[in-house]
């Protein structure tokens, strides 16, 4: 089988598996990242959410062969990026994780947000966030936290 | 009341950061060696009899491994309530969904295929899909009359509040399924052989359920069941009772094939075959003076319970208790029953059976005031019950409760009144539509009646080696923030950091069974088992004379060391106690049905553009007494959380029923409210201690999906002049129903 090249968190990774193969169980069970989560597949919940080429996508709904040469980042890389450490202290300290299934694709979300918009409105970020679905929180504190970490 | 230092406070949850970071490990992130993947194979038909299975296509037969009931070494039954509902079909199918074979093999694209070439004759039975057709008899599915379970609830005379009425009022209210939705689907583990027994890991909220279905399922004895809870992303009581199913299908396939299995259902499965809130049918016949005094309450309450009875009883018991409201009524008869149709079993989901019932109760009060001539507000402040005086099961209310104060607080803090002089004259001029709308409710915290002193349960504390401190139930995390609460609790009870706390993962080997995780009972009622327990603890330091009467959180580890060093052991229990003066008649359904209640008012606006019909909830208000808030800012998450769940319960979620199977079991055509649906929920605590629950508590899980729906359709009506008797009320019934 032909490998697909990728950069995978910084680092340069080369998977031999078929090239229809859903990015998400790549990412799961050959790569063992198990941060990124599947709550739907397809498409709709964003707990898979990773960043290809600095985009938010769906990885449920990603074949392999389209991250060829790709820069694809995951919840493990977005939390070692310094500049998303204060998303994290926000998410606990606003109450932003209940459950916490959804709660990857939130920070993946937030942090694509706050790299193109360090300083986003309210609705801006609930736009951003519009893709991520949570059955806990009712929003509120996840929005809160998203806010706090981009003061 | 004990020195405070971390109950009150909003300790940041424990395991938030490994849920923040992707750590925290769900059942679907876990690996076994020589791990294999299971499926379930399920009926296509409401109601039928299974006359043969065959295994088709070409396909390596030989290398799956399959299960049918004849292969179950128990009893072939989910062991809950009653031992009705088959671990897998034998002979007769009474549900779509309904499990009879189960796969299981490495490969799981062979496996999809696999199920797909199970072939079943079936020979069809007549179905009843409907409250209706369950009542009417149309087919008998269900003993000899399609009753599940009834109940009568009697107070005074009902003949004399309909004599003595200056007005009856009567209407009918009907509520829709709802599908849980946690964003984790389902899943478990299992590994199983005669030798060592059965062993399951999964996403579940009650390890002893699955405990005793397992038990019952293999024939085997207590010590050779073993149940661990791992990260679970949401319950709302979907996990409550059907991980039982999925942990006995994954242990008959690890039986049978010698390996680890692994379940984990996709979404379309978990909608479809899994458990949602059951439909309902409420009619009230309401007695009145012309003052708004409410002399009696006739109601009829019917559940959907589906094809097993699984916990329909209990979910009735409920929901008939809440149906009369916060309010003292001289005569009232409520006569409720859980029937049988041929769909999926319905099960608990927060509220559990209350929301339904509610909902009808607080809708139609604002029917009767209108007819009456009276505000909304005024009937409900000329009949709230307050402490002293009795419920319709005869329960006195010992504790005070101020309502009017509560929905003084809620009408100031949503500017209901300013904005109802508001919106009367800006809607004259606009298409869209304003409206204010409110509920008043209560909640009983823990399980009904003698539930509490049938369960007995045990929660304790040990020492560690560490000279750390370890809280032991079987009560599960699963995003409420029970690890935080019951270590702020132990902390303060044992005057240490909360830091030196730790919570057990529920493992049925390890600790003691502290009950389910339902019925808002973790906090109040376990968290009062493991605050004794700690106080046990601690008198058992002081009295060996390692503890002296202050110390600091250094000292009381060094004394426990000590202690373990001498004793080798530091673990105390604590069992569950009623509080003083609580009595339950089970044969009338009569007096103190809960410990305490939780008591509310919410208030919602809402927009209705009279052009699309679509509903914006614009602002929401809740104000609830809970006892003691022991964690704020957790607190709030629930009450934030399930607000917003029961918004979508109201105006979004709406289960579509094909020849009783849901027909949009996806996310994509089942729709929950998003970012961009939602309002800020204020939320404010009126804190009166419950000398009874952990540290003043009382129950709260449940408490906010009992009033938005009543709220906000009450101000859809305010904003339309509409008359709504059903949810999810959805643009297109607006739509029919205003034009």
């Amino acid at each position: 089988m032909k490998p697909t090249h990728f950069v995978l968190n910084g680092k340069k990774t080369e998977i031999a598996s078929p090239p229809m193969s859903r990015l998400l169980d790549v990412l799961r069970e050959e790569l063992h990242l198990t941060g990124t989560k599947e709550g739907c597949g397809e498409g709709e919940c964003g707990a898979c959410s990773v960043l290809i080429d600095g985009e938010v996508v769906n990885s449920c709904l990603v074949p392999l062969a389209q991250v060829e040469g790709a820069e694809v980042r995951t919840i493990e890389g977005v939390i070692e990026d310094p500049r998303f450490k204060v998303l994290q202290s926000e998410f606990v300290a606003h109450g932003g994780a209940q459950c916490g299934i959804c709660t990857p694709g939130m920070i993946v979300s937030s942090a694509s947000l706050l790299e193109k918009n360090p300083h986003p409105r309210r609705d801006e970020i609930e736009n951003a966030l519009a893709g991520n679905l949570c059955r806990c929180t009712g929003y509120s504190k996840i929005i809160d936290s998203v806010e706090a970490a981009s003061k | 009341m004990l020195k405070s230092t971390f109950v009150g406070k909003s300790v940041p949850r424990k395991e938030a950061l490994s849920k923040i970071t992707g750590a925290a490990k769900y059942i679907d992130d876990l690996s076994f060696p020589g791990m294999i993947h299971g499926v379930t194979v399920r009926s296509p038909v409401a109601r039928g009899r299974l006359k043969k299975i065959s295994f088709e296509g070409d396909l390596p037969w030989n290398e799956i491994t399959q299960v049918t009931a004849k292969d179950i070494p128990g009893e072939n039954c989910v062991a809950v309530i009653l031992k009705e509902q088959p671990m897998l079909v034998d002979g007769m199918i009474n549900h779509p969904e309904e499990p009879i074979v189960l796969l299981a093999h490495p490969d799981r694209a062979l496996l999809e295929k696999a199920r797909k070439n199970v072939k079943f004759e079936i020979e069809a039975l007549p179905s009843v899909l409907s409250i209706d057709d369950a009542l009417s008899k149309k087919a008998v599915v269900w003993g000899s009359d399609n009753i599940l379970k009834s109940y009568l609830v009697e107070k005074g005379d009902i003949s004399q509040a309909f004599a003595e009425a200056d007005l009856i009022v009567e209407g009918e209210y009907t509520t829709g399924a709802q599908e849980q939705l946690y964003i984790e689907p389902n899943g478990m583990i299992a590994v199983a052989n005669p030798k060592d027994g059965v062993t399951v890991w999964g996403s579940l909220q009650c390890p002893f359920y699955v405990h005793k279905a397992l038990k019952t399922l293999f024939g085997l004895p207590d010590d050779k069941i073993r149940v661990i809870q791992v990260e679970t992303g949401g319950g709302f009581g979907g996990k409550e009772d059907y991980p039982s199913l999925i942990a006995g299908h994954a242990a008959l396939l690890a039986w049978k094939s010698g390996r680890p299995v692994k379940i984990i259902y996709d979404r379309a499965e978990d909608m479809a075959a899994t458990t949602k809130r059951h439909p309902s049918r409420t009619r009230h016949k309401t007695a009145v003076t012309k003052e708004g005094k409410i002399l009696g309450m006739d109601i009829d309450f019917v559940l959907d319970g589906g094809a097993y009875l699984t916990l329909s009883s209990v979910v009735l018991s409920r929901g008939t208790i809440h149906a009369p409201g916060p309010y003292v009524v001289p005569h009232v008869r409520i006569k409720s029953a859980a029937v049988a149709t041929n769909t999926p079993p319905h099960g608990a989901f927060r509220g559990f059976g209350a929301p339904q019932s509610i909902f009808a109760l607080e809708r139609h009060l604002d029917v009767v005031a209108a007819r009456l001539g009276l505000s909304p507000e005024e009937i409900r402040r000329r009949n709230f019950i307050h402490q002293g005086q009795q419920t319709a099961t005869s329960q006195t209310i010992k504790e005070p409760v101020d309502f009017d104060k509560l929905m003084d607080r809620a009408f100031e803090m949503s500017h209901y009144h300013s904005k109802i002089k508001r919106f009367e004259i800006e809607n004259k001029t606009s298409p869209i539509k304003k409206g204010i709308g409110f509920a008043a409710f209560m909640h009983g915290s823990g399980f009904t009646g003698s539930g509490e002193v049938y369960l007995a349960s045990v929660a304790g504390v040990e020492a560690t080696s560490e000279g750390r401190i370890r809280v032991l139930a079987s009560s599960t995390e699963i995003g409420q923030g029970k690890n935080t609460v019951f270590a702020q609790i132990v902390a303060d009870a044992l005057c240490v950091d909360v830091g030196l706390v730790d919570v057990a993962q529920p493992d049925t080997s390890v600790v003691p069974n502290s009950g389910p995780t339902v019925a808002s009972r973790t906090t109040s009622v376990v968290g009062k088992l493991v605050e004794d327990a700690a106080k046990g603890l601690q008198a058992t330091l002081r009295q060996s004379g390692f503890l002296g009467e202050s110390y600091t959180s250094a000292q009381f580890q060094e004394a426990c060391l000590v202690y373990l060093e001498k004793f080798g052991s530091l673990k105390t229990l604590s069992q569950y106690k009623a509080p003083p003066g609580i009595f339950w008649d089970d044969e009338k359904y009569r007096g103190d049905a809960y410990g305490t209640f939780a008591w509310a008012v919410y208030v919602a606006e809402v927009s209705v553009d009279t052009r699309t019909f679509e509903v914006k909830v614009d602002d929401f208000v809740a104000v609830q007494e809970i006892g003691r808030v022991v964690n704020p800012l957790l607190a709030q998450g629930q009450i934030e959380g399930g607000v917003i769940q029961a918004l979508g319960y109201a105006i979004y979620e709406n289960v579509i029923w094909k020849d009783g199977r849901m027909a949009n079991n996806r996310m994509t055509n089942y729709i929950i409210p998003t970012t961009m649906d939602v309002p800020r929920v204020q939320v404010h605590f009126e804190e009166v201690p419950y000398a009874y629950g952990a540290a003043g508590s009382k129950g709260i899980g449940e408490l906010p999906m009992d009033g938005p729906a009543p709220a906000v359709i009450n101000a859809i009506a305010h904003a339309t002049g509409g008359d709504f008797k059903h949810i999810p009320l959805m643009p297109e019934d607006l739509m029919r129903i205003l034009t």
